[in-house]
């Protein structure tokens, strides 16, 4: 059987872009300080645009150490004055109303995600989007209820959350960061990246809507100087971030010595390991979802996938077979499954590190497809023949490029899974109960899925063991670090 | 995953089975050896691989095209107590010219009936091109003797039909006599002829995914041209994720034997909506060869209606009522 053997009938699927017109993007955009989009006080802004047309979307404000100065006071004067002494009941309110209205506004969340962002829309509809406001309502309901939630008879807000947020899922790690935060009555002063600040400010405007009081969450845009500005800001009482381990680390210098509390949500390079007895086409759904869902922008992707040696050919010839189906494109178009990479800067990345796997001598393929002429697009890539002492086996590439290296038995499996600095993620695929379980508990990921990978809910933990970070998001567990 | 052994040892051998399949099939213990040792199916992930299919967004000429493909590809059936001569009569009429206002509108693939009406069906529809197929084998509940099932095969080969459609003894593969429904299905196919056949495991009664795969596996060994799900009379009957089963394991015989069989999800199927969801599927899971009514049917009554109504639709942008459109 060769992959990608030529169809007898061809069933094309015409267009079927998701409308626009849904969203209004604004020309430019203010920082959202004390309840009000405001000028920056530098003047300074940055262009953000749609990466799979490089067309310019809008122009935004780049907060400076004074804007940052500004939304720091106004959280903390939010704090102090109102949010700190609201009932958990009358919090929960807020919550509600505002997951409510993320609902509502569902379509016009996910349209301007994959048109910032460069997912598909059945991703941004179908996961990010319900997700986002799963997370809201699964927060709001414990505002009321935090005596109960294992911390103690009296559980304090800490106060002034500075908090960082990733490209890959703009408006989930919003969620993830901000509902447990004002559940457990902290303010919030955000950073969204710089690539995709939008779904965020239109965040803000669903602040405005539920009468969210003024200063409990601030939006300040920006890049790396604004986050550095946010993190070191002297009134913040407890820093959380998701995104790269690099600036993990140096996030985990600024803040020492200081007694902010820190929670850090960063790289990754799981292991998806399929054993020889697995239902053999549900893994292979699962290698695809757990590498090429949202182009591998995932910190927690299935990037190393390892496959018993006894069944590797089959499981590759049926990977391969599979990936000729994938359909890359129009991130708006329904039928899209990989959208464009998110910016020049991270296809740089992802292109340099798929040539030095090249060069040390994996076999590198991809299915034929045909990449739009413009915007930034990688093809879904496998590397055959790869060891552990392959970069691209040990270095977060973050894009749609999967490794496979073969194991023996459970224990060398075990052995490669953890021989990585990360331990985010890992997946197991198994029929035999029993594996899972003393799979479960050998390996050192913070989340290991059984017959499945890159789900998500809201009360599930989710965190890192190694360089893959610290501290929980999700769950009971993710209140924690809003808790004093 | 025993699949890769067999594919490594498969021969060509026209029409028979590969050494290995044979070796396969030459006992009771082999059969099940083999059955259970096919890589087992994940139940959830099954079932969210077919709903994230069901997800794709066919519109305009993608649908145009659908909509004509599935026409062809309807069986279009009436089993019940109360068919009549006048009955199957409309209903052939009714497979030639599926919208007496549209000439371009294409036929269906076959009629489909039970043995005694077979004669009356054939004779409506000549030389049409339209086929006959007939249900047999003590359909529905397929209790009865070999001898009798066979009977009933011969009967409806006689008065001239082009497919039969048998049911497995769901109780002898529920009690693991695995050989026992291979030979059952190996002497039907025989007592075929010419014609073809179509073996429908009733997968609501199977129940599991595990033994919709195995019970696939069985009756392409044994020669089914065709598998197919249901009878149409118990529930649950076709559904995506039991098609997606199916599809899967006609892929994979083809890998292995070079070899391939149909699929034919039948009951239950009722909308356009519904018909392209199974057709996205063969097209992502099976592919391009199978989108043909050699190769994929509909089992169903009332579907093709609504496929004329979305195909006058299409054609004029606007919906007619239902009286539009026969009903027989």
């Amino acid at each position: 059987m060769a992959p990608n053997e030529k169809a007898g009938t061809v069933f094309e699927y015409a267009p079927a872009p998701e409308s626009r017109a849904v969203v209004d993007i604004k020309s430019s955009y203010g920082l959202f300080i004390n309840g009000e989009f405001t000028d920056p006080a530098g003047g300074r802004s940055f262009k953000t645009v749609n990466p799979a047309t490089e067309e310019v979307l809008a122009e935004v404000s780049e907060a400076s150490t004074e804007d940052v100065d500004l939304a720091v006071k106004a959280a903390r004067r939010a704090y102090t004055r109102v949010w700190s002494r609201m009932s958990g009941r009358e919090r929960s309110k807020y919550l509600y109303r505002i997951a409510r209205i993320i609902q509502e506004r569902a379509r016009e969340l996910a349209v301007l995600e994959s048109i910032d962002n460069g997912k598909p829309i059945k991703e941004s509809r179908d996961v990010d989007i319900p997700l986002v406001a799963a997370y809201f309502f699964y927060y709001a309901g414990w505002a009321d209820k935090l005596e109960y939630a294992g911390f103690g008879p009296t559980p304090q807000p800490l106060g002034v959350a500075g908090q960082v947020i990733p490209w890959n899922f703009p408006m989930m790690m919003l969620a993830w960061k901000i509902a447990p935060a004002l559940a457990a009555g902290n303010t919030v002063v955000l950073k969204p990246a710089e690539t995709t600040p939008l779904t965020a400010l239109l965040f803000a405007e669903i602040c405005q809507q539920a009468d969210l009081p003024a200063g409990v969450v601030n939006i300040v845009t920006g890049a790396g100087e604004t986050g550095r500005a946010v993190v070191a800001h002297e009134d913040v009482d407890k820093v959380a971030f998701t995104g790269s381990t690099e600036v993990g680390r140096a996030i985990a210098k600024a803040v020492a010595g200081t007694d902010k509390k820190v929670t850090l949500e960063l790289g990754g390079k799981a292991a998806n390991i399929v054993f020889d007895d697995a239902p053999v086409d549900q893994a292979v759904e699962g290698i695809v979802n757990g590498i090429f869902f949202n182009q591998g922008h995932v910190c927690c992707a299935g990037s190393r996938l390892l496959v018993q040696e006894s069944v590797a050919e089959e499981v590759l010839e049926r990977l391969k077979r599979r990936m000729g189906t994938l359909r890359v494109g129009d991130p708006l178009d329904k039928n899209t499954d990989i959208g464009a990479i998110n910016s020049a800067e991270q296809l740089a990345r992802i292109r340099e590190l798929s040539d030095i796997g090249e060069a040390e001598g994996a076999g590198r393929w991809s299915p034929p497809c045909d990449l739009p002429a413009h915007g930034f697009w990688f093809p879904p890539t496998v590397f055959t023949g790869v060891s552990q002492a392959h970069r691209i086996a040990r270095e977060e590439i973050f894009g749609p490029v999967l490794s496979v290296l073969t194991f023996r038995t459970p224990a060398e499996a075990v052995e490669k899974a953890n021989n990585t600095p990360f331990g985010l993620s890992a997946g197991v695929w198994t029929d035999k109960g029993s594996r899972i379980l003393w799979m479960a508990d050998q390996l050192r990921a913070g989340v290991v899925w059984a017959n499945t990978f890159n789900r998500f809910d809201p009360t599930s933990p989710f965190g890192g063991y190694k360089e893959s970070g610290y501290g929980r998001e999700g769950g009971r567990h993710g209140l924690e670090a809003y808790i004093r | 995953m025993p699949v890769t052994t067999v594919v490594n040892s498969a021969s060509s051998s026209a029409g028979g089975l590969s050494p290995a399949l044979a070796e396969a099939t030459s006992s009771d213990s082999a059969l099940r050896r083999f059955l259970h040792g096919l890589p087992g199916v994940d139940q959830v992930g099954a079932e969210a691989r077919a709903a994230g299919l069901g997800t794709r967004s066919i519109k305009t000429t993608a649908k145009e095209f659908a909509i004509d493909l599935a026409i062809r590809m309807v069986d279009l059936t009436t089993l019940e107590g109360q068919d009549t001569p006048g009955k199957v009569r409309a209903l052939a009429s009714k497979a030639m010219r599926p919208d007496p206002a549209d000439q371009t509108c294409p036929q269906v693939a076959a009629v489909c009936v039970y043995p005694d009406m077979v004669a009356v069906a054939k004779e409506t529809l000549g030389a049409s091109g339209v086929h006959v197929a007939s249900v047999a084998t003590a359909f529905p509940s397929g209790r009865a003797a070999l001898d009798i099932k066979l009977a009933d095969t011969q009967d409806a080969v006689e008065a001239g039909a082009d497919e039969i459609d048998m049911v497995i003894d769901r109780g002898a593969f529920l009690s693991g006599r695995y050989l026992e429904v291979f030979e059952e299905i190996v002497a039907v196919r025989e007592a075929c002829g010419d014609a073809h056949l179509k073996v429908i495991f009733e997968t609501g009664e199977l129940q599991t995914y595990d033994n919709v795969r195995r019970a696939s596996w069985l009756a392409m060994m044994a020669g089914a041209h065709f598998i197919k799900t249901s009878t149409g009379k118990i529930q649950p009957a076709a559904t995506l994720p039991v098609t997606l089963v199916m599809l899967e394991a006609v892929r994979d015989f083809r890998d292995v034997t070079g070899q391939m069989v149909g699929v034919k999800p039948a009951g239950g199927i009722r909308t356009t909506k519904d018909a392209i969801k199974y057709l996205v599927m063969v097209n992502e899971v099976a592919g391009g060869d199978w989108l043909d009514p050699d190769w994929f049917r509909f089992g169903a009554s009332t579907l093709l209606n609504d496929l004329l109504m979305q195909r006058t639709k299409m054609r004029t942008g606007r919906y007619s009522g239902p009286d539009y459109f026969t009903l027989d």
